[in-house]
């Protein structure tokens, strides 16, 4: 090779140099990539993370309002109070409804999308279904209190479809009734099922497209009829799509505090409990000690779910 | 001085010796190739000379000088990538130009010079394109032209003719041992096809679980193998461990016999000096060139008989499955293997 | 698998469910035309323009567009840099606590918004940082990054690493390869990270509700009306905007990412 070098050589000699010393010190040069996004995280996100865990063993006196470092478990123990257990049972039963009928309504149409259109078509849909998913959150929440109003959408439909007394049917109905739709459980859960829907949909899309065309054929030529091919082969393998995409819509409806304000019944959720705590209360232990919730309960959805094959599908 | 050396090289994968102890000498305008199944170590060799691994224990020396602590841009070696490796980003030209774009060679020099590898490789009205809308033989040839634009001493070939078929390859071979000739530089090429490095080198390594079994002339290497694994990588033979040997020929210790150093007679000959074993035929498979005869002998061993089909084919006695015959071979046709 | 043709129960289910998706955010759009002034009502009474101009008139809305603008260009290039950075440590090498930090990076989105917000709220107060613009430009950052990660690191594993071996064969450094041969094939990918980046940090509500003190984002602008009967009109004409103008980045990085087939490295 030509030993002369070129001027762009001589200068780049130095900074060669360095490069090639990290070239031979790959694990430095790892460090040197991982300190700067790991400082973030670890210091600004871990750490005010573990702040506020700690702050949840703090007291908060009634009387003065303030917080004093002293610890105490008295937050941790509140939490089992019936007031609050309440809180928690309804946080989270909605959260597994939503799930449930979110993967209900999810499935049919990531099958379609998966098994019977490509293309184009399927270009057109998977868009569709990401232009919602992506779109402002406190957009889709305000379209819902329009909808559900009084003088909205869907009152109007109901009446011209002459389904009124239907509607004040179920809203006479103990649990998920209510005054007004918009004040109504079940209104509250299709807000919910609403925003989250997406979340579900691509990731069973993406499992049933991962789907080798060999097995059904395989299926069908050992003599399956549809129903049974979807009930013993497509189904079990659609599972890890429908529990990552669970992951998302149970996370998401234990920490949301903005929607059941909006929508439904008096009734605190999780969310604005730990938003009114810190907020005007300024009872910040006791918001800590709430978001220790759905942490745990999340961490033990998690591990449930990692065992499905969630985590391979997301 | 030789091109490159390997000196005691091991290269150690936590339990596994991917390179076990290979001491090597490639001479200055050699083609040789390293050959042997895949995990053999053949192309970690090959990649501890471009400098993408890193040796456990030991030196490599390229034209005398170390180059164990040298990146892959310092080293005088350029390679030929199995997956042939073509920036997609890039045109043809943009490419080739690659190498010497990064050593500051101006864009008009550059160009000219690319221009040049391209038509060497008879692919100049490509030079616009991109590598995704060349064929595999098209984008093998950029690759080596890409390398080779460079002008190192040593050219490395990683498998490159693996994804071409039958009659492609064939021809690469070829332009590829006159291209060398005509350059006059040292071919490193491995590959897992011994009728290819046969056809190609000057000189052969085979490889064999991390170590090197024999380093031999094409020619060597096949009419004398020294270990039965070499016998039966390099080309097929019927080895014959040390008492079947004994059995058959009288003589201890393994040997091996070529298909095609053996004659199939019905009846035994009346001649001593060659090696009469009988047996019964069990399968005929029919080759085109030749036809293989697959033998059962008295213990159950297997042996196999391979005879061209020429025109005295049809005044050969035909065979039957299952019928009675003599092997026979002269005895200096064997050749003693090394134990182990 | 394709050929067949698909029971129209199904097909039914799968287009009733994209209406159902995209339904009430038609209604937005239809209502921010709408003359009436109560637009709770349906359906609407006439087409006119005047609400836009009227929201375009309005110094809050404007103040609150300007202060989403600026938030959501800060965090970005913060996530974006860290991003890149984190996904270039992690794509291929495996090291001791690799399994720990990829986790510790999926957990700004894996917990729900109210904890990262909370988190960073009582934070800031034990570190007397003021709550305000920096404040939600860190919290933005902090799940920004991951978004940028994910799309870097999915384009990074796809460059085949025979491609960099070749850079550096041909006699490139390791800057020069990732200047003439990595960055090339990441930018789309850093490009979409960056858009839906953006996006979010536009959009972002729950973390920063916790963080912004008395600073009011677009999203938050939003959130107060909805206790504003009367500015119903307005708030129409503004959702329809918020929801357009974070379509606009969205669709552009689906763009940039579609060809998931067009991989780097495709030598064979």
């Amino acid at each position: 090779m030509d030993i002369s070098m070129t001027p762009y050589e001589k200068r780049a000699r130095r900074g060669r140099a360095l490069i090639t010393f990290l070239h031979h010190r790959p694990g430095f040069y790892l460090a040197l990539l991982l300190v700067p996004p790991l400082l973030w995280f670890g210091a600004i996100y871990l750490g005010s993370l573990f702040a506020l865990l700690w702050q949840g063993l703090y007291t908060f006196d009634d009387f003065t309002m303030t917080v004093s470092s002293t610890l105490t478990t008295a937050n941790l123990r509140a939490l089992f109070d019936p007031v609050n257990a309440d809180i928690i049972i309804r946080t989270v039963s909605m959260a597994l409804l939503v799930s449930f009928f979110s993967a209900v309504l999810a499935f049919p149409i990531a099958y379609y999308m998966a098994r019977y259109i490509t293309g184009k078509k399927k270009a057109f849909f998977y868009v569709a279904i990401m232009l919602p998913m992506w779109a402002s959150y406190i957009v889709k929440a305000y379209a819902w209190t329009l909808l559900l109003s009084k003088g909205g959408v869907l009152q109007w439909f109901l009446e011209h479809l002459g389904l009124e007394p239907l509607l004040t049917a179920m809203l006479s109905l103990p649990g998920i009734g209510g005054n007004t739709l918009s004040t109504s459980g079940i209104g509250r859960f299709w807000v919910f099922v609403y925003i989250w829907l997406p979340f579900m949909i691509l990731p069973i899309q993406a499992a049933l497209e991962r789907l080798p065309p060999s097995l059904i054929q395989a299926s069908e030529d050992l003599g399956a009829k549809p129903w049974q091919t979807l009930r013993y082969v497509i189904f079990p393998l659609a599972v890890p799509g429908i529990a990552a995409g669970s992951i998302f819509t149970f996370s998401l409806t234990l920490g949301d505090y903005i929607i059941p304000q909006l929508v439904g019944p008096p009734g605190y959720y999780i969310g604005n409990m730990v938003y009114s705590q810190q907020g005007s209360i300024g009872n910040m232990p006791m918001a800590a000690a709430f978001t220790l919730v759905p942490i745990v309960l999340i961490a033990v959805y998690l591990s449930m779910v990692k065992r499905l094959g969630a985590f391979d599908a997301l | 001085m030789p091109a490159v050396q390997f000196i005691n090289v091991s290269r150690i994968f936590g339990e596994t010796k991917a390179v076990d102890n290979v001491s090597i000498d490639i001479q200055d305008g050699e083609f040789f190739s390293m050959l042997g199944p895949s995990g053999s170590g053949k192309t970690t060799c090959l990649r501890l000379i471009a400098g993408f691994e890193t040796l456990s224990s030991g030196s490599i020396r390229i034209h005398g000088k170390e180059a164990t602590k040298l990146a892959p841009y310092e080293r005088d070696v350029n390679t030929v990538f199995q997956d042939y490796a073509l920036f997609p980003h890039m045109t043809v030209l943009e490419n080739v130009a690659y190498g010497l774009m990064v050593k500051g060679v101006g864009k008009k020099e550059r160009n000219i010079r690319a221009m040049e590898a391209l038509e060497r490789v008879a692919l100049g009205f490509t030079a616009a394109r991109k590598p995704a809308f060349l064929s595999g033989g098209q984008r093998q040839r950029v690759a080596l032209a890409r390398a080779l634009v460079n002008q190192p001493s040593v050219l490395l070939l990683d498998e490159p003719l693996g994804a071409l078929d039958l009659k492609l390859r064939e021809q690469m071979q070829g332009e590829l041992k006159k291209l060398q000739r005509e350059l006059g530089i040292t071919f490193i090429f491995v590959t897992h096809d011994q009728s290819e490095a046969l056809s190609m080198s000057d000189r052969v390594a085979v490889f064999n679980n991390g170590r090197i079994e024999q380093v031999d002339s094409p020619r060597e290497l096949y009419l004398n193998p020294r270990t039965a694994f070499v016998a039966q990588f390099v080309g097929t033979a019927n080895v014959l461990n040390s008492d079947l040997s004994l059995r058959l020929t009288g003589l201890a210790g393994s040997r091996s016999i070529r298909p095609e150093h053996i004659r199939l007679t019905p009846q035994p000959q009346a001649d001593s000096s060659i090696v009469q074993v009988s047996a019964i035929l069990k399968d005929i498979h029919f080759q085109g060139a030749a036809t293989r005869y697959e033998l059962a002998l008295d213990g159950g061993e297997r042996l196999f008989v391979s005879e061209p089909n020429n025109l005295a084919a049809s005044l050969q006695t035909h065979f039957q499955t299952g019928q009675p015959v003599v092997a026979c071979w002269n005895r200096d046709a064997m050749v003693a293997l090394l134990e182990g | 698998m394709h050929s067949k043709r698909a029971p129209w129960l199904l097909k039914l289910s799968a287009w009733g469910g994209l209406v159902f998706l995209h339904f009430p955010l038609l209604i937005i759009a239809v209502y921010a035309f709408n003359t009436e002034d109560a637009a709770f009502s349906f359906p609407p009474k006439g087409f006119t323009l005047h609400w836009f101009a009227v929201a375009a008139g309005r110094h809050d809305i404007l103040d609150a567009v300007w202060l989403s603008v600026q938030i959501a260009c800060y965090a970005t290039v913060i996530a974006m840099v860290l991003g890149t950075l984190a996904a270039a440590a992690l794509y291929r090498r495996n090291f001791y606590g690799k399994n720990s930090i990829t986790l510790l990076f999926m957990l700004p989105i894996a917990l729900p918004g109210i904890i990262t917000g909370l988190a960073l709220l009582n934070a800031f107060h034990a570190a007397q940082i003021e709550p305000g613009m920096l404040t939600i430009v860190i919290g933005h950052a902090t799940f920004c990054m991951v978004i940028v990660y994910n799309n870097v690191i999915a384009r990074f594993r796809r460059i085949t690493h025979s491609l960099i071996e070749a850079s550096m064969d041909l006699g490139a450094d390791g800057w020069q390869t990732f200047r003439y041969i990595i960055l090339p094939n990441l930018s789309t990918a850093l490009l979409a990270g960056g858009m839906l980046a953006f996006a979010l940090s536009f959009d972002e509500i729950i973390v920063t509700t916790f963080t912004a003190g008395h600073e009011r984002t677009l999203p938050i602008w939003l959130l107060n009306q909805l206790g504003r009967p009367r500015e119903v009109p307005v708030t129409n004409v503004v959702a329809l905007c918020l929801m357009v103008l974070t379509m606009i980045p969205i669709l552009g990085a689906w763009y940039l990412t579609r060809n998931g087939s067009d991989v780097a490295g495709d030598g064979k």
